[in-house]
């Protein structure tokens, strides 16, 4: 009981939010690697950028407290994914449209 | 204490959850898990103390980009067809590159990160400052990312458009 009373005392340290974000990143990186849909893989991106999002501003918190860098950072991080899931949807839909699958491997052409 | 505990369960949430989010077999599952990802991720900027960040990832990505996948996933899915299972030969690649990268990093964060760093008391983000600091053009100011931003949306705007039009 001591030793878990002891364990959470204090704030939390920053390896614990690297770790985390460590974990959320490579499965990231396992989705991109493993599976075929077009779709899956960009929920695996988004799964990538958010951990990165994670670091910049843990860093910014920890590190440079009253700096504001990794905060605008992340700001303009989440615009930018924002922006390119929807130009990458309007891709998807349209393979859709031509191809009627989203798998990468029938992916050999954009035009029917 | 109260910090510990609410992080150790957002944490919680977001290593199972997103786990689950790329080994799950159904791509709707996927993207509910990833909103539970995202949703988590809202949180520990909470607990930060970014309420600024807190609201736009909520706004943002749980919000939007969701819609955007749900919407995606509901055209590109015909109902009946079977789900193709990948190669386990992929697989086992894929997660062995994933783990080796994992051991990797996680050597590198244990071995030369500062274990002592505590959190130094920061005084509240105001609106204002946000405000200043995002269209100021000092240092450290951002009125230039800002402007780059806007005219990202808008080519993306027009690009999504003209790439999803039916001809």
């Amino acid at each position: 009981m001591e030793l878990i009373t002891n364990f959470l005392s204090g704030s939390v340290q920053i390896e614990a939010y690297l770790g985390l974000s460590l974990i959320m990143f490579f499965a990231g990186i396992y989705g991109f690697l493993s599976r075929k849909s077009l779709l899956m893989i960009l929920i695996s991106i988004e799964l990538m950028l958010n951990a990165a999002d994670i670091n910049f501003v843990v860093f910014n918190r920890y590190l440079y407290p009253g700096h504001l860098e990794g905060f605008y950072f992340t700001l303009f991080t989440i615009a930018i994914a924002a922006c390119e899931t929807a130009v990458a949807i309007a891709i998807i839909i349209n393979i859709y449209r031509n191809l009627n699958s989203v798998e990468v491997g029938n992916l050999d052409e954009m035009k029917e | 204490m109260a910090e510990q505990i609410i992080f150790y369960i957002l944490a919680a949430i977001i290593a199972v959850f997103s786990i689950l989010a790329v080994t799950s077999k159904r791509i709707i599952r996927s993207a509910t898990y990833l909103l539970f990802v995202l949703l988590a991720t809202a949180g520990l900027y909470l607990l930060l103390g970014y309420n600024y960040l807190f609201a736009v990832q909520v706004a943002v990505y749980a919000g939007g980009v969701m819609v955007l996948f749900i919407f995606a996933i509901l055209l590109t899915n015909r109902p009946g067809a079977d789900v193709k299972s990948e190669l386990a030969v992929r697989r086992v690649v894929a997660g062995i590159t994933a783990l080796a990268g994992v051991a990797f990093c996680a050597h590198i964060i244990y071995y030369n990160v500062n274990k002592v760093m505590v959190t130094v008391a920061q005084s509240e983000l105001t609106p204002q400052q946000i405000g200043h600091t995002m269209l100021g053009t000092d240092k450290y100011q951002y009125l230039m990312p800002f402007e780059a931003i806007s005219i990202l949306l808008l080519a993306c705007i027009i690009g999504a458009i003209m790439i999803a039009r039916k001809r």
